[in-house]
């Protein structure tokens, strides 16, 4: 196959590369260029395509003895990634950048040069695993190293992009390993730290770095039953679940400390109440996606059970799911209701559940309302 | 297939020679002894062949490590020494086409010098505004300019300058004028003394000769303040042990491309010529960007053919031709290897969309018609998958979750 490697400059995508290029593809290497500003040098583990980055996938190139490229993709990146994180932000939801990334920069745009282009699939060294069926149908399952296990911020990858994916890490039993063989291939990379946080914020200062993007109107802080407790500065700087910088200036009838329980962006409002309530028991997903054909409940409308997962290195509860459509605009949408057999805590709305079926990742919606039985509308 | 001559050029074979021979040697030519004495006569015969092969004096011969520092040499040294003797003199006029070697240069002292930089239009065909320098000079009044820079022959399209006019225009205000003929020298006609340049940067791995020399040409009574300091070589402007070796194959290249010129430049145009041709066959909505030589022939470099291709992205041109053994260049400056849209095309007047499509092919001396045929052939392929890729900000038509709702 000819097969294109996204190589960020990690150990992980050079070590994938590695071994696309070792099981006797055609490889050729291609850092994406995703920020207009690249002439800054990393910072620890932080940041992302800087000029070491660069220099870093291109030396794991050289190793590796295959061609390679930058391409620039920071006008996409920018719009697709960047915005859409900034708008869902300003509409009082937590979106999960990583992931929209995959969705539609890595194996959309990216993808849809490569096929352009003459290759038959992108790989990246994420650590997921796809199987493909005798029929030719991708499947999407954990990695064997759980612990580093990719699958969720791949689970909104639809059937099309699963088939032209590889992912060659996808049954390495731990980071470890990859970071020897990096060592025995003589990758430079081999001991490089791992990215973390957001690429985009170089200073890990999310909140800051919103403060500048998104105006920040003050209003009230309300407590579960509706009655105003306190007042804020902007209701898109909190986060479900937060607990500190409050400053709530009438107690809770307990005495017990409070929790952002949801933020009201229209009303621009923050509500709080007790750690209780911060437990999820229901989810209502909309954007909703299959990791490969959708399992046949889907079609019927049945329930079904599964195990649902909400952040990247969260653990998957069991739960059961149902799919329905809804008509909007004369189209048939889906929409996803998550029963969680088990609570969830700080969830909202805007992150992503994944859903299970042991290893296997079945779809994906994006989270539009977490409810807790316990609280009451108001 | 190699396409891409004017980012560097192979060694000639008399550089190589002459480099090998001078790079077993010993010598450090300020050194008084014998193998010193000798090292300096390598370098002052190299000098007097620079000299001979640019049109100058070889006191007015300043060797460096190539033409970025030449270009920086110039332009910061002439700003610093006419800023120093008239405070006043802040302005750079300076082309909106110029390599980074000077735009960064006088950008960067627009930011830690006091310097005013005042870039010059250019027209559709990249050709610098004389009617905007004059302007300058005349409204904006003279006696605010420190230098005027504007480059010999334009590294991505081509386009020959009118050197010599604004050479004209500026002696009329007694304004030291600069010129980076890193592309031009070895490939047209250019002589330093004729052009009334002040100085004027060229380089040695662009005609034949190694990588990290070249040289300043800089009039023997233009005053120029330092930026490197040191043991007070070359005129005390440059300091830094000479590089014999590679001077001398700077000379050996220099004296083989000049003695050669007039021949070889013809035999390259006509190469560029059957490759232009080709193009437009092979892709009837190519555009040629520049001076189209049917009609201007010496208003182009003889070895530089530029096109913008609609609708592709000039990476992924590259990406293609390089596959099927092609070697060309978008022409553009490169950050962390980012292909940005070039600068010099937008001062033509090209949208940003239209920039990224470009792609430059330039030849040299070992061009052969066998290059541009095998060129001409994988081209139509390449370009229909280019087209197909599309552009890269465009959004992709893969349908996920978030393109529905």
């Amino acid at each position: 196959m000819r097969v294109l490697a996204a190589m960020s400059g990690g150990v992980d995508s050079a070590v994938a590369a590695a071994r696309a290029v070792e099981a006797g593809h055609d490889v050729v290497g291609v850092h994406l260029a995703l920020s207009r500003m690249p002439g800054t040098l990393r910072t620890g583990s932080r940041g992302c395509c800087t000029v070491e980055d660069s220099n870093d996938a291109w030396r794991a190139a050289d190793k590796l003895g295959i061609p390679y490229y930058v391409w620039d993709f920071s006008e996409r990146f920018k719009e697709d990634v960047v915005q859409d994180f900034i708008d869902e932000y300003a509409a009082g939801r937590t979106p999960n950048p990583c992931m929209r990334c995959n969705e539609r920069i890595k194996f959309a745009a990216l993808l849809e040069k490569a096929i352009a282009l003459g290759f038959d699939a992108v790989c990246t060294g994420h650590y997921a695993k796809v199987f493909t069926d005798a029929d030719g149908n991708p499947e999407l399952h954990r990695a064997a190293d759980w612990a580093k296990d990719q699958s969720y911020v791949l689970g909104v990858l639809t059937h099309e992009q699963l088939r032209h994916s590889m992912f060659p890490l996808a049954d390495t039993p731990s980071k470890a390993e990859v970071r020897a063989e990096a060592e025995r291939r003589g990758l430079s990379v081999a001991k490089k730290p791992d990215s973390h946080d957001i690429c985009f914020i170089s200073d890990g200062d999310t909140a800051g770095w919103l403060a500048e993007k998104i105006p920040m109107t003050p209003g009230d802080i309300v407590d579960e039953t509706g009655a105003t407790v306190g007042g804020h500065t902007g209701a898109n700087q909190f986060t479900v679940g937060q607990r500190r910088g409050l400053k709530l200036g009438t107690p809770a009838a307990d005495g017990k400390p409070r929790f952002v329980l949801e933020i009201r962006p229209k009303e621009n409002k923050v509500v709080v109440g007790p750690h209780a309530l911060l437990a999820i028991d229901e989810l209502n997903g909309i954007k909703v996606s299959w990791a490969g054909l959708p399992i046949a409940e889907v079609a019927t409308g049945e329930e079904f059970d599964c195990h649902a997962q909400v952040r990247a290195h969260g653990d998957p509860v069991p739960a059961r799911a149902r799919v329905t459509e809804v008509m909007d605009d004369g189209v048939g949408r889906q929409r996803l209701t998550v029963t969680l057999a088990e609570p969830l805590r700080g969830v909202a709305p805007g992150q992503t559940v994944v859903l299970y079926q042991g290893t296997r990742v079945l779809g994906q919606a994006t989270i539009d309302a977490a409810r807790s039985l316990a609280r009451p509308e108001f | 297939m190699y396409l891409d001559h004017a980012a560097t050029t192979p060694i000639s074979a008399p550089a190589l020679a002459a480099l090998t021979t001078v790079l077993a040697r010993s010598g450090n030519p300020s050194s008084l002894h014998g193998a010193g004495r000798r090292a300096r006569a390598t370098v002052e015969e190299a000098r007097e062949t620079i000299a001979v092969a640019a049109g100058a004096h070889p006191t007015e011969v300043i060797f460096t490590s190539g033409g970025t520092e030449a270009d920086n040499l110039a332009v910061k040294g002439l700003y610093w020494a006419r800023n120093a003797a008239e405070p006043q003199r802040r302005r750079i006029l300076v082309s909106g086409i110029e390599h980074a070697a000077v735009q960064d240069t006088v950008e960067w002292l627009e930011k830690h010098e006091g310097a005013e930089a005042v870039w010059l239009p250019v027209d559709a065909t990249g050709t610098v505004s004389l009617a905007a320098l004059e302007k300058e000079l005349d409204d904006g009044g003279a006696e605010s300019v420190a230098l005027v820079t504007c480059m010999w022959a334009n590294n991505e399209v081509g386009t020959i300058q009118p050197i010599a006019d604004i050479v004209v225009l500026a002696a009329g205000h007694g304004i030291p004028v600069h010129s980076d003929a890193v592309q031009a020298f070895g490939s047209v006609p250019v002589d330093f003394r004729a052009s009334g340049l002040a100085a004027m940067s060229i380089s040695g791995h662009k005609i034949g000769g190694p990588v990290g020399v070249g040289a300043l040409l800089l009039g023997r009574d233009v005053t120029l303040t330092p930026v490197q300091h040191g043991g007070g070589q070359e005129r005390g402007v440059r300091s830094g042990t000479l590089d014999t070796a590679g001077i001398a194959a700077f000379a050996a290249a220099a004296r083989d491309v000049t003695d050669n010129l007039a021949a070889e430049s013809a035999r390259i145009a006509a190469l560029r010529d059957a490759l232009i041709e080709g193009v437009r066959a092979a892709v009837p909505a190519a555009v040629l960007r520049g001076v189209d030589p049917a009609t201007a022939p010496d208003k182009r470099l003889p070895g530089n053919a530029h096109f913008t291709f609609p609708g592709c992205e000039g990476d992924s041109l590259l990406f293609l031709l390089d596959m099927a053994g092609i070697e060309s260049s978008t022409g553009s400056a490169c950050t962390a290897g980012v292909p940005r849209p070039s600068h010099v095309l937008l001062a033509m007047g090209l949208d940003e969309d239209t920039a990224r499509g470009a792609q430059r092919f330039s030849l040299g001396h070992t061009s052969s018609p066998e290059d541009v045929d095998a060129f001409v052939a994988a081209l139509p392929q390449a370009h229909a998958r280019a087209k197909q890729a599309g552009m890269a900000g465009r959004a992709s038509s893969i349908r996920t979750a978030s393109t529905t709702r």
